[in-house]
C-alpha cells in the first residue's frame, strides 16, 4: 500500500514536469513526434532507476562516512551519472544493439537533466531507503513519460490546426503546457 | 588549509579519476569494433557535411551506404566523381545522380512587389515571418532577409533588391536553403531546366495583382503551350519538371511575366 501510494504520488500528484517543473527541456524539446518522445520515456524510465540506485548507494556508502553530504551532493551525484550512463551506452552499444538503436541517441542527452538530479536529491531528502528510492525514481520516471506522451500527442494534432498567427509554433505549445499542468493539478489532494 | 577543502577536492577528484579509467577501459575492450569500409567511403565523400543526401553528415552517409545499403549517388557535392569511386571500391553498381540546383519561386522584387509595412525587426526572414506574417504585400512570395543566404555552405545565394537569387553554378543542391526558407518557396530543380514559373502564390488573380506585378494571377494560358509540362495547382501554375519544357512561347505569352528562363 506504501508503495502504491508512492508510485500514484509520484506519477499524477508529484508530477515531475507538471507540478515540480523539472525536466522541461526535453518535455519541450523532443514533443514533436510520438516516435521520438516514446525513444525519450524509454530512456529516461531507465536512466532515473539507474541514477536512483547509483546515487542511494553513493551517498550512504562513501559521502554521508566522509560527513560530505552537505555540499557535494549535486557535484558528486552529475560526475557518477554521467559516466555511468556512458558506460553503460558502450555496453549496451556491444552487447544489446537493437536495445540501444533505440534509446541511443537519447542517453547522453539527459545524463544530467535537472529531472535526472532532482530525483536523486528528492530521494535523499526524504529519507528513502534503497528499494523505495528505485521505485520513486522509476516512477517519478513514468510519471514523465505520462506527461511527455500526452504533450506530444496533443502538439501533433495542434501542428495540424490553425491557431491564430502570432500563437503557431512554441507559443501555443507553451500555452497547450500551462493547460496540461492545470489539469494535472486536479490530482492534487489524492496523495498526500 | 581546512581539511574540509581539502578532502572534498581529493574525493570528488578520486570520484572522477574512477569514472574516467572505469570509461577508458570500457572503451578499450567493450566498445564495438566499427566497419573499416566505412572511414575508407568517409574519405572518399566530400566531407562538406552538408546534410543534403538526407544523412547527418558524411560520417552518417557513409555507414548508411556499408551497413544499411544505402545508395551510392545520393552526394550532391561529391556528383559523379565520388559516387563511382564509392561503388568501385564497394564492388557495386552506380546510377549517375541527376544534377539538379536550388530555384527561388518568387521573382518579385522591391520594384515589382509591395510591402505592406515597414520591417524593423532582425534581419532574419523568419524573424520577419514571425512579426504578424512579415511584412511583404504578397504572403507567399521571398522576404528577402536572406535566411537562405546565410545558411548556403557555398555562397551561393544573393539577396539583390529585396530578392533571393541562386548561382546555379555554385549551388551544390544541398538543400539547406530548402529547409531554412520560412515561407517555403525554394525549391530542387533539375539544373538543366530552362523554363520556370517563378511565382508560389496560389491566391486569386486580382488579389495577386494588387500587391505583386509580376505574380502569377491563374489565368491558364501558359498550361496551352507547355505540352503538359505545366498543371494548375488552383490559382498557381506549376511546373512538372519530369517532362520537357522548352517551348519558349510560355515565356511570351504569360501576361504576368512570371515564366522566365533561369
Amino acid at each position: 500500500m506504501e508503495y502504491l501510494l508512492l508510485i500514484i504520488s509520484a506519477v499524477l500528484v508529484n508530477n515531475f514536469v507538471l507540478s515540480r517543473f523539472l525536466g522541461c527541456c526535453p518535455f519541450l524539446g523532443v514533443s514533436k513526434k510520438l516516435s521520438t518522445a516514446l525513444g525519450m520515456s524509454g530512456a529516461v524510465i531507465f536512466v532515473m532507476a539507474l541514477a536512483s540506485a547509483a546515487t542511494w548507494c553513493l551517498q550512504k556508502f562513501l559521502l554521508e562516512p566522509l560527513g560530505l553530504d552537505k555540499f557535494l551532493q549535486t557535484l558528486s551525484f552529475i560526475l557518477v551519472i554521467a559516466s555511468l550512463v556512458q558506460l553503460i551506452d558502450i555496453v549496451m552499444k556491444r552487447f544489446a544493439p537493437p536495445l540501444h538503436a533505440a534509446l541511443g541517441i537519447f542517453l547522453p542527452l539527459i545524463t544530467t537533466n535537472c529531472a535526472v538530479l532532482g530525483v536523486s536529491v528528492l530521494n535523499m531528502q526524504e529519507g528513502y531507503g534503497f528499494v523505495k528510492s528505485v521505485v520513486f525514481g522509476t516512477a517519478a520516471a513514468v510519471g514523465f513519460s505520462l506527461a511527455l506522451l500526452i504533450f506530444t500527442g496533443l502538439r501533433e494534432k495542434i501542428e495540424r490546426a490553425d491557431p491564430p498567427r502570432c500563437f503557431k509554433g512554441v507559443s501555443i505549445a507553451l500555452v497547450t503546457a500551462g493547460l496540461l499542468s492545470l489539469a494535472f493539478m486536479g490530482f492534487s489532494g489524492l496523495v498526500k | 588549509m581546512d581539511p574540509i577543502i581539502l578532502n572534498s577536492t581529493l574525493w570528488i577528484g578520486g570520484i572522477g579519476l574512477v569514472s574516467a579509467v572505469a570509461l577508458a577501459i570500457a572503451e578499450k575492450y567493450l566498445s564495438t569494433p566499427e566497419d573499416p569500409r566505412i572511414g575508407k567511403v568517409t574519405e572518399l565523400l566530400p566531407g562538406a557535411n552538408c546534410g543534403g543526401c538526407g544523412f547527418a553528415g558524411c560520417a552518417d552517409y557513409a555507414r548508411a551506404i556499408v551497413t544499411q545499403d544505402a545508395e551510392c549517388n545520393q552526394c550532391a557535392p561529391g556528383g559523379a566523381a565520388s559516387a563511382t569511386a564509392i561503388a568501385a571500391f564497394l564492388g557495386r553498381t552506380v546510377a549517375a545522380l541527376e544534377k539538379r540546383s536550388a530555384l527561388v519561386l518568387c521573382c518579385g522584387d522591391d520594384t515589382e512587389a509591395t510591402r505592406r509595412a515597414d520591417y524593423n525587426g532582425i534581419n532574419d526572414c523568419a524573424a520577419a515571418q514571425a512579426t504578424a506574417g512579415g511584412d511583404k504585400g504578397c504572403t507567399y512570395g521571398c522576404l528577402g532577409y536572406g535566411t537562405c543566404a546565410r545558411v548556403c555552405p557555398v555562397n551561393a545565394i544573393s539577396v539583390v533588391n529585396g530578392l533571393a537569387r541562386v548561382d546555379k553554378d555554385k549551388c551544390i543542391a544541398c538543400g539547406k536553403c530548402v529547409a531554412a526558407c520560412p515561407r517555403k518557396i525554394i525549391r530542387l530543380v533539375p539544373a538543366d531546366a530552362g523554363i520556370h514559373v517563378l511565382c508560389s502564390s496560389k491566391d486569386k488573380g486580382p488579389a495577386v495583382k494588387k500587391v505583386c506585378g509580376t505574380g502569377c494571377i491563374g489565368c491558364r494560358i501558359c498550361t496551352k503551350f507547355a505540352d503538359g509540362a505545366i498543371a494548375m495547382d488552383g490559382f498557381l501554375a506549376v511546373v512538372d519538371y519530369s517532362k520537357p519544357l522548352t517551348n519558349e512561347e510560355t515565356i511570351a505569352k504569360c501576361p504576368a511575366h512570371c515564366i522566365r528562363k533561369a
